[in-house]
């Protein structure tokens, strides 16, 4: 009898569509691929994507976070960022993509705790799952920092469930307000538990504010990663006592007192 | 088909190994693949102390490879043979450890260390790594270094084989080739990562911390087959190829320029359960193009 290894599995491409109105201008969007059996994915794992059409070029798979983990599809919001996702984006229904996940840790979920989910743009994908999966949602709150026009994410489908709030950043200027408010927010959450999910200059103002008020706050990095499962070496993040750890297997959530960023 | 390979003590199942750096210390693929039915695998290489490795960014993706400067961050040998080394197959698939100090007494302790362990099958030395200050390709670049080298590990690793592993760094491999083998190499592996290096116009910087890293995967094959079919036509021991290898076909590729087995590294990382594919589809590209024993195969390439 074979072990029944958990190969890469080969799924299609259900739809791929621009993520709002202005969001082929924005670079953001929305891809639904047929789930292979990734009903157990908690919100925060991502999983790695490599249609089959890219033959060697570009050739690392890309880690995605997992937005929504139906029964029948997967859901990934994601930004273009470079060679990769650009190469994403030319994907149609029908083509294949070997992927393989869910990997890493996702976020904590403590039922009856007061969450904070705090998301720096793209940073909101694995929110909405975490929100449609936690049993209290009626505890979780979103402070969503944002550049494109609101419509270009998922925010609405977290707005349903949870209290949202917004900001969008147009200037230089809105950055320390953002912060401000940021720090409003967490203050308001002492002795709860924050959650973030974002860029890393957003990340260390996350951090800071959840030491300055003794939040407990889980924050998911967004390393560069070739393999996705701790063997590459080339996603580390630096620990307090100077120990490099891989982000795809020790991550991609780590407690932010676990890392220095 | 029968794909197993006598390398200089070792039986392989199938010519396919696994090379350092890429396979983790195998735990990390174990959702993906049966690590039984490789023909090997090497380690992440080891060092006698723990070494934390570069800075970030270590890696870069470039068209058809990768360049990387991870700087042999290894959890050092005292873990490996504690923490790692008793998960795996070691009986049923040899476990190659992959070596690297900063002199030839530091090889030779670390080779001591390895050498008498039962799970570990044989040494593979690496005198070719360019992406550390001290040691490193500096060892793989003269003939007489890498000798002094070879023979510190041989005369400690009792009777376990001693592999070298080459860089393509050089101006002429096969000098140092020969200068290895006649200080007491029984196999050679190559090759090693050619220097290379990515900049980023839009930051000005360039994509590596390090500056300077060693660029991997189907990229290098040609360079790689031509080191192969240089040095096995040089030497008297075995060769392990490896550079970019990436189908069953350029399997048989470099065992056609004379390889006796290879090392799948980049292609790990293209997908988890690259090597355990690589081995099921082995013998039907084999059938495919004809090969029915690969010692006869081996090396039979037509160049005149």
């Amino acid at each position: 009898m074979p072990i029944p290894y958990n190969r890469c599995k080969d799924v299609t491409v259900l739809s791929l569509t621009p993520h709002g109105p202005e969001g082929r201008e924005h670079g953001l969007w929305l891809l639904e691929l047929e789930n292979p059996g990734l009903a157990k994915a908690r919100p925060g794992q991502f999983a790695m994507l490599r249609p089959a059409s890219w033959g060697f070029d570009p050739l690392w798979a890309r880690p995605l976070s997992i937005c929504r983990a139906l029964p029948d599809r997967l859901v990934f919001n994601f930004l273009v960022a470079g060679r990769g996702t650009s190469a994403l984006t030319r994907l149609s229904p029908g083509d294949k993509v070997t992927l393989w996940g869910p990997l890493g840790h996702g976020f904590a979920v403590e039922p009856g705790v007061r969450t904070l989910m705090l998301a720096g743009g793209i940073g909101i994908a694995p929110f909405v799952e975490y929100a449609a999966v936690h049993p209290t949602p009626g505890q979780l709150s979103l402070l969503f920092g944002h550049r494109p026009p609101l419509s270009c994410y998922p925010y609405e489908d977290l707005a349903r469930t949870v209290g949202a709030e917004s900001f969008q950043d147009r200037s230089a200027e809105d950055i320390p307000r953002f912060v401000e408010l940021l720090e409003k927010r967490m203050a308001e959450h002492a002795g709860g538990l924050a959650l973030a999910c974002g860029p890393t200059p957003f990340l260390r103002s996350v951090k800071a504010a959840a030491e300055k008020y003794g939040v407990r706050c889980q924050i998911s990095l967004e390393n560069r990663m070739a393999c996705g499962v701790g063997a590459c070496l080339g996603c580390v993040a630096e620990t307090p006592a100077g120990e490099r750890v891989q982000t795809c297997t020790r991550g991609p959530v780590f407690w932010s007192n676990e890392i220095t960023l | 088909m029968d794909l197993r390979v006598a390398l200089a003590g070792l039986s392989l199942k199938n010519p396919v190994m696994t090379a350092s750096g890429t396979f983790g210390y195998g735990q990390e693929f174990t959702p993906y693949g049966d690590l039984r039915t490789l023909g090997g695998i090497v380690v992440k290489g080891l060092s006698l102390k723990p070494r934390a490795g570069n800075p970030m960014p270590r890696v870069a993706e470039t068209p058809s490879g990768m360049l990387n400067a991870i700087g042999l961050q290894n959890c050092g040998v005292e873990t490996f043979l504690k923490d790692k080394l008793p998960f795996l197959p070691w009986r049923e698939t040899p476990i190659l450890a992959n070596l690297y100090a900063c002199d030839p007494d530091e090889f030779a302790e670390l080779a001591s260390v390895l050498a008498a362990e039962e799970g570990v099958a044989g040494l593979e030395v690496n005198i070719s790594c360019p992406n550390v200050k001290e040691g490193g390709v500096l060892f793989g670049q003269d003939p007489a270094q890498a000798a002094r080298v070879t023979e510190a590990v041989k005369k400690r690793a009792g009777n376990k084989p001693v592999i070298v592993k080459l860089s393509p760094n050089v101006a002429d491999i096969v000098a140092i080739a020969k200068a290895v083998e006649a200080a007491g190499a029984d196999i050679i592996s190559l090759i090693n990562t050619l220097t290379g290096m990515a900049v980023d116009v839009r930051t000005r910087k360039p994509r590596l911390a390090n500056v300077v890293g060693g660029l991997s995967g189907p990229a290098i094959k040609p360079v790689a087959l031509r080191c192969v079919w240089q040095v096995s036509r040089a030497v008297t021991v075995p060769v392990i190829g490896m550079g970019g290898i990436a189908s069953a076909m350029d399997v048989l590729e470099f065992i056609l320029a004379g390889a006796h087995a290879v090392q799948v590294g980049t292609a790990n990382f293209i997908r988890p359960d690259f090597s355990f594919r690589l081995v099921e589809q082995l013998p039907g590209v084999a059938r495919e193009m004809g090969v029915t024993d690969l010692e006869s195969f081996r090396g039979s390439l037509k160049t005149a």
